[in-house]
């Protein structure tokens, strides 16, 4: 019966994997499919581990169900008496030697790739002009919302990441309140971003995200940061290099012009906006980082509402009518506080939405 | 004074248990309080699992989650696994060596109640205004932010439980080093007894770190210091390093023991001496050192730079050196051997598989690179849990079974243990296996929810049902208890009938001072060696029969630790503002315990002899 249940065991495991490899998951959101050169990195080193696991695994299970079924007391008798074998010198070399090859195996690529990964001397390069050759972005984890700088550029935006196809990306982390981890599981793997210093890596973008089921990479927060850690979510749209540098263009236009509503209710909703909510929240994506709250510049061009709900207005309307219910913990302030201690009317979210849907610098 | 059992009153047992200092009860105790938060402990991981079952779920809250996850963690490590471990050594190790006792008795006694009063402090958070929910780890930015007294309950109450652990540690070193019996060298020490010795060394180096961190975050958070505070100059990642530099050799100061266990049945159950005994003793002491190089490996994202993040990946894979030639070892005891599959084996068998995937998805994250997809995934929630539960859970199962007649003179139910072993087995794969998948899949640690949207539905479904299973064996064990507790079929001496050390020599029940006579070791499996050579009693002595000197119980170590309770809660609440009574408490607290420890010291308590006259084997006074 053991022995039938092993050999079930190991199959099952071996199925498993085929299937899972292949068809499960989310594109936008595996480590198993990565769409950028760090992440297919990390999963050559993944499969070549559990290449050699596997066949560690393999042979234990192999001498294992041969000693259970063969020397079992039903096999060898009730009153047999084994050997008092004290062990043996030959073997026990054997499995302090084949493991410490095999793990050599691993190690080399593990410490080459361990310094391929961390270099990011490219950050500081610059052309002839003095311009830098590469794109760096500035990521801010914040109670529960992130926000990307381009610093070169000067451009900033939050919780929607952009960045070209087919180069280095390189990143400088930090978080601004209590420790987060930046990680995009289809791209590469992740790095905290703590309070004390600037962590520093790159990450490859070699697909499109067009493509994908929802347009976009699925970004997480990967350290626990609070009760909404679960809610951190942000998006990355990767896009070839011409169609980058449009949307920088646009987004440096929303500078020299107050983005004006077009109709009577976004008017409206843009009025309310800049009494109650433009203390917080930026719609000009030039200029530099450190906002306290998420900057809305391109809000109408997202995925998603507060990182995590469907973008549409009835979830907008929800989220502005109590922020506090849907992430717990978070600092955006309940509407009766900025506005006159009331809430907002069904007709002024309504207003309020439409001006926010309308907030876009791809359209 | 007289060895025969006396049938007693329910309060005079109940005080016999809150003063004894004998390292028999004493294991009882820890066997019960333990018993009691793996309860709570599961309890907490049922409610994250129902909470999981299903996407978008309102079953708790997010801020409650966080609670029930930090206290889940910490409750099964602190509070259950290691008090349980405890308990075994207690019971067994004294025994096995020859010894009438650990070396301080009454320092054992204090070591418990340290840890329960520790324990029940952590849990009164519950009721008193919500849990710590930082995590186990209690990572520093987090939990200065954290409102509430939730970490300051962690910070207090491990701090009392932790001072606990290492009395019980630096006790059982001592007892090991000084009380092994005649002839007993370190090369014939039974490998539970080995195991226990390199643990309680990593308790001696690895909690002082752990204490230093907690008074950190206390003075942090109670005196407002800066520790922690990186706009004041402090630092966050020294908590991570202090917290790691403790958290990395616990995994081992409950693994090892566990090892201990299962080095003990393979060879009872195969009926075959221990393949590779002192490679076997090299191993474990190598995998006690090696586990304090690699703490790093928990900080690969932290962002400590290449070249330390290569090291301690190197490091790391290191310790699948050793731990291959344990399997392969254990794989080779039951080689050419007489297996007979009663309830302690099934557990060391199915350990064998479960360990491996367990360690094998360790030296993948040892992999610094791949870690980086690997860590805070669910991929590290299934590999721990194969670990502990895998190793050491299943050692605890298995440890049970195996020295309850010794505890107690009786057998557990072989039909339950089977029923529980393959319930909680098969829910244990089915909960934790499908993990991996769910963190290679992109699902973060520690979400109180997920969308639907996100492809990992189904399989936290399955999961939530693998738990299900485990509770239900859980549930058949404690009625097993209950049941064989109001039994009446004493086993008597040597109940699975290969017993190879000498704590299957010992006439059943153990007598209080454990040997009339300090026995005379003659090789590894001292029993084995006198029954295979016929001596019916199993044990040769040492000395004549004479006096034995015994020390007295004592209610102190009880006080001792309930006053250090007390302080506990004055200094928490000093913080708040207005509370005048806090002061108080914090002084009356100390006074207790500082007041106990000077009774102690001042009154001579010599304690007592039992005579030689009133041993059972006394015939006439001429040995």
């Amino acid at each position: 019966m053991m022995k039938g249940l092993k050999k079930w065991r190991l199959f099952s495991i071996l199925a498993a994997l085929t299937v899972f490899l292949s068809a499960c998951g989310k594109e936008q959101l595996s480590t198993l499919t990565p769409a950028g050169e760090v992440g297919k990195e990390q999963l050559d080193l993944m499969i070549l581990s559990t290449g050699i696991m596997v066949l560690v695994i393999v042979v234990v299970i192999a001498i294992y169900a041969i000693a259970i079924v063969k020397f079992r007391r039903s096999k060898v008798g009730e009153n047999h008496m084994p050997k008092q074998v004290e062990g043996s010198h030959t073997l026990e070399i054997i499995w302090t030697i084949i493991p410490i090859i095999l793990l050599l195996i691993l190690a080399v690529p593990t410490v080459v790739s361990t310094y391929n990964l961390a270099d990011v001397k490219g950050m500081t390069a610059k052309d002839q002009e003095g311009n830098a050759k590469n794109l760096t972005v500035n990521v801010t984890a914040k109670l529960y919302w992130w926000e990307f700088e381009y610093p070169d550029l000067g451009v900033v935006t939050s919780q929607e990441l952009v960045v070209p196809t087919g180069e280095k990306v390189y990143f400088n982390i930090k978080a601004s309140d209590v420790k987060h981890s930046f990680w995009v599981p289809a791209i590469g793997g992740k790095l905290d971003a703590n309070t004390d210093n600037l962590n520093t890596f790159y990450l490859t973008f070699d697909e499109k995200s067009e493509g994908l089921e929802d347009g976009v990479f699925y970004g997480k927060c990967a350290e626990l940061c609070g009760p909404s850690h679960a809610l951190m979510d942000f998006k990355v749209k990767s896009m070839d290099r011409d169609s980058f540098n449009t949307w920088v263009d646009s987004m440096k236009a929303t500078g020299e012009e107050t983005a004006s509503a077009e109709g009577a209710t976004a008017s409206q909703g843009q009025e309310l906006f800049e009494a109650s909510c433009m203390s917080c929240h930026a719609v000009s994506g030039a200029g530099s980082g450190g906002g306290i709250a998420p900057n809305l510049t391109t809000f109408g061009d997202r995925n998603r509402v507060a990182g995590f709900l469907p973008h549409d207005e009835e979830n907008i309307k929800a989220w502005i009518n109590d922020p506090q219910y849907f992430k717990p913990g978070n600092k955006m302030p309940q509407p009766e506080t900025i506005n006159n201690g009331k809430k907002f009317t069904d007709e002024e979210l309504s207003a309020l939405a439409e001006y926010l849907l309308g907030l876009s610098v791809e359209k | 004074m007289s060895s025969i059992a006396q049938k007693r009153g329910f309060g005079a047992t109940l005080w016999e248990y809150l003063t004894t200092i004998d390292h028999k009860k004493i294991a009882i105790l820890y066997l019960l309080s333990g018993g009691l938060f793996f309860v709570v402990g599961g309890i907490e991981a049922m409610l994250i699992r129902i909470q999981l079952a299903q996407p978008d779920n309102d079953f708790v809250s997010a801020g409650l989650f966080n609670q029930i996850i930090t206290m889940h963690g910490t409750t099964m490590i602190f509070l259950a696994a290691m008090p349980l471990l405890f308990g075994f050594m207690n019971a067994v190790v004294p025994l096995q060596i020859g010894a009438r006792d650990v070396a301080f008795p009454f320092l054992n006694s204090l070591g418990f109640w340290l840890f329960f009063f520790g324990g029940v402090f952590l849990n009164l958070s519950w009721f008193l205004g919500g849990a710590p929910d930082a995590g186990w780890t209690s990572y520093a930015s987090l939990s200065i932010y954290s409102p509430g007294h939730g970490i300051d309950f962690y910070a207090l109450g491990l701090q009392i439980s932790g001072a606990g652990t290492l009395i019980a540690g630096i006790n059982f070193l001592v007892t090991i080093i000084n009380m092994r019996a005649p002839g007993m060298t370190y090369m014939r020490m039974p490998l539970f007894t080995w195991t226990t010795f390199v643990a309680s060394a990593l308790i001696l180096f690895a909690f002082p770190p752990l204490t230093i961190g907690l008074f950190l975050m206390i003075f942090d958070r109670m005196f407002g210091a800066n520790f922690f505070d990186h706009t004041m100059g402090g630092n966050t990642i020294i908590w991570e390093h202090l917290f790691w530099i403790f958290g990395h050799p616990e995994v081992y100061i409950l693994v090892l023991p566990a090892f201990g266990i299962f080095s003990e049945i393979f060879p009872i159950f195969s009926r075959k001496r221990l393949f590779g005994y002192s490679s076997m003793v090299f191993a474990t002491v190598l995998i006690g050192f090696l586990g304090f190089m690699v703490w790093a490996h928990h900080m690969f994202t932290t962002g400590l730079g290449a070249t330390a993040n290569a090291i301690f990946a190197v490091a790391t894979m290191a310790i699948a050196v050793p731990t291959g030639v344990k399997i392969f070892n254990w794989l080779l005891t039951m080689w050419g051997g007489n297996i007979r599959f009663a309830t302690p084996m099934i557990y060391a068998v199915a350990f064998i598989p479960t360990f491996v995937a367990g360690g094998v998805t360790g030296v993948m994250q040892a992999a610094a690179p791949l870690d980086y997809q690997l860590h805070d995934s669910y991929f590290i929630v299934a590999h721990f849990h194969y670990v502990i539960v895998g190793g050491v859970v299943l050692a605890l199962l298995a440890g049970l079974h195996l020295y309850w007649p010794i505890m107690t003179n009786k057998l557990l139910s072989e039909t339950m243990g089977k029923w529980t072993f393959w319930l909680f087995f098969i829910g244990f794969h089915l909960t934790f296996f499908i993990q991996h998948f769910l963190g290679l899949l992109g699902m973060p640690r520690r979400v109180f929810t997920y969308g639907a949207d996100q492809g990992w539905d189904t399989f936290n479904l399955i999961s939530s049902s693998g738990a299900v299973l485990m509770a239900a064996g859980v549930i058949i064990l404690l009625v097993n208890i209950v049941m064989s507790l109001m039994s009446k079929d004493y086993v008597g001496r040597d109940p699975w009938g290969d017993g190879r050390t000498l704590e299957w020599a010992i006439p059943q029940p153990v007598p209080f001072y454990n040997f009339e006579k300090t026995p005379l070791v003659r090789g590894l499996d001292t029993f084995w060696i006198e029954k295979q050579e016929g001596n019916e009693e199993g044990m040769v002595y040492a000395e004549p029969l004479g006096d034995i000197h015994m020390p007295n119980n004592s209610i102190i170590p009880l006080i001792m630790a309930f006053g250090l309770f007390v302080a506990a809660f004055g200094a928490m609440y000093h913080q708040d503002e207005g509370k005048g009574w806090t002061l108080i408490f914090l002084i009356i607290g100390l006074l207790i315990t500082l007041g106990s420890m000077a009774v102690r010291s001042l009154k001579d308590d010599l304690g007592y002899h039992v005579h030689k006259e009133d041993l059972p084997s006394y015939k006439g006074g001429n040995e």
